[in-house]
């Protein structure tokens, strides 16, 4: 019984979440003109690739040392390192953009050290500096996924190897733990990476940093050519097929790092670990202080409506939460009992374009309402779908775990349905729906989607107040409501991470 | 009467069969080698596994259309009896009702069953603070309060020490003594079957043999036990 | 269920409520609207004579408002579209949504302008603006500039209207000869960002010596923090203009009340809004003069404008060429 109203609610999930993703871009693909690329959306697709590509690679290769010094190091501050260095991944585009070009820019701190030591002076701008920026977002993500694969390696593996005296616990141990896990790691930064927009260009130095994003922005913007934008959100969603694929021939991950408190008991700390860490610390942490630095000044003269917007974006981010959880946890479900297709439909939001979900919505509902009176709630949906590939991803290890201990337990006792998931489901789950609930809450805090299509006057959320305060010059008051913006990104975060820490039995 | 009509249960592409009756009130131990589909035998009995063919019947009744929970049979499983994350008297309460909804009485009755099995005072406490006994006791307290006619065990108590193991079966023995249960052990432990158990199944190649009186089988072993004892 | 029944009643009440007092919907771009620029003073002033609501709709910017537009379609519930500029009115008008205008309202703009479906409301010059306490000795044309070692910040044209503009304004100057501009120009950007405030707040921070912005930018930095250090520099080639505009939609049902909108954002009470708050020329200069501190600015010796017309022939292949020479 149990089992199958969870394989319809999942179904009916699935379905909606395809129909959404997919029914939006054929909603621009009916206004298709023709269906060529130009050579500069050629161009836009290798740029696209290469920076994906770079970015991820590097995002990877520096993740290991990270990771594997958390992995075998035990120091006081430890869980709140851990807990900060997650804290780019969560921040708005514009404003981490801004923090970083504080620090490198070309009148940044580094530039003006350099300068006053007599040192000639770097550039952030070129594909070096959207790398260095997607480096930053992603770091802290795919640490976070290879530590939790670090910490899942039994300590005793580590003595037995110490006992055969085998020369290198990397090669033997390690390496087929990473040969598991990285694909994945890879893959979901590539798919990031993928759709990035602001950053490659702002930090891209000119148009050759064009990436498919910013040429879908210019079809529907300028252009006003939606059956174009349409081609290339099909060019994007195949490229992220193909890369679905080539990680799928791998063992994928199993979430993004839980257990935090348990270190490798089985391997010794390395002198390395303590100056890798430092470094990784720095180059995270620093570009929020400057965050903080330029904002701070400015944030008791802000002006109420930002409050007001705070409060809105804030009540919008848990509405998102809460829905995006439930849809998760719902998918986990059906895909623990055996549903593979399922896993599908949960990442498929990850291929999309926002722009285009958002231009495909606004096509389709535009003849029953204003666009206005359902913005609100379209933004929640959104945001809610948008934050759903990285919470099933997060609750499948436990809920696997889960199933594998205790389901016939349950069965045994006649446990189903409503009973079933308050005395078992949640109290399992509650870590990392915490987390879960708090991760989607943070990333539709900071984001500026589809409430820009729709918006009327009055509804402003805070990412959108930001953006205009900045585009009547108040630069001082959108950095202030920036840093009001990530402080209540992080709070949410924080909030529903450590409640759930809290709950957990 | 537990009846196995030419069963016959599959599980990742591998058989057992069996086709025999046990009388109500018996105990019975499967012994074989692991591997041999004593297990999947058990989980088969529980409505785990759908038989691929046969039936499995209890006082004349087919199983097959009952949920686990439906059927009059109680499992203890070799680990994972009780859920972690509540009290010994919530996970003995969930035994009587699945929502936790008690009336007084039930909540008495969850007592006495601990003060029976020497778990006075303990309802409180969350497994993990329990000693390997003192969980086995409340696993077996689970079961008791499911007040199901036939008892399935998957070799339990195994990580705990010989004397504690012994124990816990004298306890089984007594408790079903006093309710009049039919129990099915799994064992690979011959030690097990001969303490325990009325008759034996030995369970070889994929065959659940017919019972056979405990003290006749080990007086004079067939082949497949003789090998298997070595 | 029950929020259901309350939603339906609520739709249906809405309308209701709408028919007692008209509601006048101006879809226009956020900052218009915001409550730092014109919108809330002009909506006040406007409803205080038309016994009426004027309800803003906003998309991003001027593209984002047409490009909204043209998503509606005949369909849209908007009566009053403002804040287009003259490289969109040739796009804008081409889908057949705009209603010819009731009157034409005198203006005071540096070139002549009329247009049958568009009334102009404020007026630019595009520049760029510099921090004078550091550059002494701005450039005085193009070729100046991209002779010298200066960095600008400019914005992208596939994605912002002064990104556009800057583009427009090459071709006007330099005709055939922009590409060879452009190319001069490459090793003084330092980057191209997606929208103004982005370029903005890189000059801002001190990233580039010079952005892309308006000839009125330092007259916010004068008037609202009394702070002198901003000056946009006058080229000898002459600025090119941003002029923004109104229309009203021939689907509107409110086609008077539409007029006398127009009428209205012509009039002295709104035009003497449009400086201190939009930080652009009004287009008809106010009874009472310009704020004080507009006389600082620069007055460029020449305007360029291309006609909307040219704007829309020539601006796809413009910005093709603009993106093949910076992309090498």
């Amino acid at each position: 019984m149990a089992n199958r109203f969870v394989a319809i609610s999942a179904w009916a999930l699935a379905s909606g979440i395809a129909a959404l993703v997919l029914g939006t871009a054929l909603a621009l693909a009916v206004q298709a003109k023709g269906v060529a690329l130009h050579p500069a959306d050629w161009a836009a697709l290798r740029f696209t690739l290469m920076q994906a590509a770079l970015s991820t690679l590097l995002s990877c290769l520096l993740a290991m040392p990270v990771a594997r010094a958390l992995a075998r190091t035990r120091f006081a501050g430890r869980r709140a390192l851990i807990v900060l260095m997650g804290a780019p991944f969560l921040l708005p585009v514009i404003v981490a953009v801004l923090g970083l070009v504080s620090l490198y820019g070309r009148n940044g701190v580094l530039n003006q050290t350099l300068a006053a030591l007599g040192l000639p002076t770097v550039t952030i701008y070129g594909l070096h500096g959207v790398v260095l920026a997607h480096v930053f977002f992603n770091l802290p993500l795919a640490t976070r996924m290879l530590l939790n694969g670090w910490q899942s390696i039994p300590a005793e593996r580590f003595r037995l190897a110490q006992t055969l005296g085998l020369p290198s616990t990397f090669r033997h141990i390690e390496l087929p733990m990473l040969a598991a896990v990285l694909p994945g790691v890879a893959l979901a930064i590539f798919l990031v990476c993928l759709t990035s927009f602001v950053v490659a260009l702002t930090l891209g130095g000119g148009p050759a940093a064009t990436t498919l994003e910013l040429a879908i922005y210019q079809a529907l913007r300028f252009d006003f050519d939606p059956g174009h934008a349409a081609l290339l959100a099909g060019v994007q969603f195949a490229v992220c097929a193909v890369a679905v694929t080539v990680a799928a021939r791998f063992t994928l991950p199993e979430g993004l790092g839980l257990g935090l408190d348990r270190a490798q008991a089985g391997q010794k700390a390395h002198w390395v670990d303590a100056p890798v860490l430092a470094l990784a610390a720095v180059f995270l942490i620093l570009p929020l202080v400057a965050v903080v630095a330029d904002g701070a000044p400015a944030v008791l003269q802000l002006p109420a409506m930002v409050w007001q917007a705070a409060l809105r974006s804030a009540l919008m981010a848990m509405a998102a939460a809460v829905l995006s959880v439930t849809a998760a946890l719902v998918l986990v479900q059906a895909k623990v009992v055996g549903a593979a297709w399922v896993e599908a439909a949960a990442m498929l939001p990850l291929a999309t374009s926002g722009l285009v979900l958002g231009t495909g919505l606004f096509l389709l509902t535009r003849s029953f309402v204003q666009p206005e009176t359902i913005a609100l709630p379209v933004t929640v949906l959104v945001n809610a779908l948008m934050a759903l590939p990285f919470l099933f991803r997060l609750l499948l290890p436990q809920a696997r775990d889960l199933h594998r201990n205790y389901d016939r337990l349950a069965q045994t006792l006649g446990l189903s349905g409503a009973a079933r998931l308050r005395w078992l489901t949640l109290p399992r789950l509650v870590r990392p729906l915490g987390m879960g609930a708090g991760l989607a809450a943070a990333l539709s805090m900071g984001d500026l989607g589809v409430v820009a299509l729709f918006a009327g006057h009055d509804q402003a959320t805070l990412p959108l107040v930001v953006q205009r305060l900045s585009g009547a010059y108040r630069m001082d008051q959108a950095a202030a409501a920036a840093l009001v913006l990530v402080a209540s990104s992080f709070a949410l975060f924080a909030l529903c991470d450590i409640g759930g820490r809290r709950a957990a039995p | 009467m537990l009846h196995l009509d030419h069963l016959r249960l599959t599980q990742d592409g591998f058989h057992v069969s069996a086709n025999w009756h046990l009388p109500a009130g018996a105990r019975l131990a499967m012994l074989g080698p692991s591997g041999a589909g004593k297990s999947t035998l058990l989980m088969g009995l529980a409505g785990f596994i759908a038989p691929s063919a046969g039936r499995i019947l209890w006082q004349g009744r087919d199983l097959a259309a009952l949920t686990p929970a439906q059927r009059p049979v109680s499992i203890l499983f070799q680990d994972q009896n009780l859920f972690p994350h509540l009290s010994v008297a919530q996970n003995l309460g969930l035994a009587i009702d699945p929502r936790l909804r008690l009336s007084a009485s039930d909540l008495a009755r969850v007592e006495a069953v601990l003060h029976r099995l020497g778990l006075h005072g303990m309802g409180a406490r969350k497994p993990a603070s329990l000693s390997g006994g003192q969980l086995g006791r409340a696993a077996l307290g689970r079961v008791l309060l499911q007040a199901r006619p036939v008892l399935l065990l998957d070799e339990p108590f195994a990580a705990l020490g010989p004397a504690l193991k012994a124990d816990l079966l004298g306890l089984v023995t007594e408790l079903a003594a006093e309710n009049g249960t039919t129990v099915v052990l799994v064992t690979h432990d011959p030690a097990d079957a001969r303490r325990f158990a009325e008759g034996v199944c030995l369970v070889h190649d994929g065959v659940a043999d017919a019972p056979v009186a405990t003290d006749a089988i080990f007086a004079d072993p067939p082949p497949a036990l003789r090998d298997y004892l070595g | 269920m029950k929020t259901i029944h309350l939603a339906l009643a609520f739709l249906s009440l809405a309308p209701m409520a709408m028919a007692e007092t008209p509601v006048l919907r101006v879809l226009t771009y956020d900052s218009f609207a915001a409550e730092w620029g014109p919108g809330p003073a002009i909506a006040k002033g406007f409803e205080a004579e038309c016994a009426c609501t004027v309800a803003y709709v906003t998309a991003g910017d001027g593209a984002a408002v047409l490009s909204r537009l043209q998503m509606e379609g005949a369909g849209s519930s908007a009566d009053i579209v403002l804040g287009l500029d003259t490289a969109l009115t040739e796009t804008a008008r081409a889908t057949g949504l705009f209603a010819p205008l009731a009157a034409q309202a005198p203006n005071d703009l540096p070139v002549p302008y009329t247009d049958a479906n568009f009334a102009p409301f404020d007026w630019g010059w595009f520049a760029f603006v510099y921090d004078n306490t550091k550059l002494t000795a701005p450039p005085k044309s193009f070729k100046e500039l991209a002779a010298s070692n200066l960095k600008i910040v400019i914005e992208d044209p596939r994605s912002s209207t002064p990104g556009l503009g800057l583009v427009m304004w090459v071709k006007a100057a330099y005709g055939d000869q922009s590409a060879q501009i452009w190319k001069d120009l490459a090793d003084n950007i330092v980057t191209v960002t997606p929208s103004w405030d982005a370029a903005y707040g890189l000059f801002l921070k001190g990233e580039a010596d010079m952005v892309l912005s308006y000839t009125t930018s330092p007259a916010y930095h004068l008037i609202a923090e009394k702070d002198a250090s901003k000056s946009a520099a006058a080229f000898d080639e002459g600025q090119y203009m941003q002029i923004e505009v109104a229309g009203k939609l021939a689907s509107s049902k409110q086609q008077a009340l539409a007029d006398q909108f127009l009428a209205y954002l012509a009039s002295d009470a709104a035009q003497a809004v449009i400086p201190t708050t939009n930080w652009m020329y009004p287009a008809k200069t106010p009874a009472a003069g310009l704020p004080a501190g507009f006389e600082t600015l620069i007055q460029p010796a020449k305007s360029l404008l291309l006609t909307p017309v040219e704007a829309e022939a020539g601006r796809k292949a413009a910005v093709e060429e603009w993106q093949t020479v910076l992309s090498q």
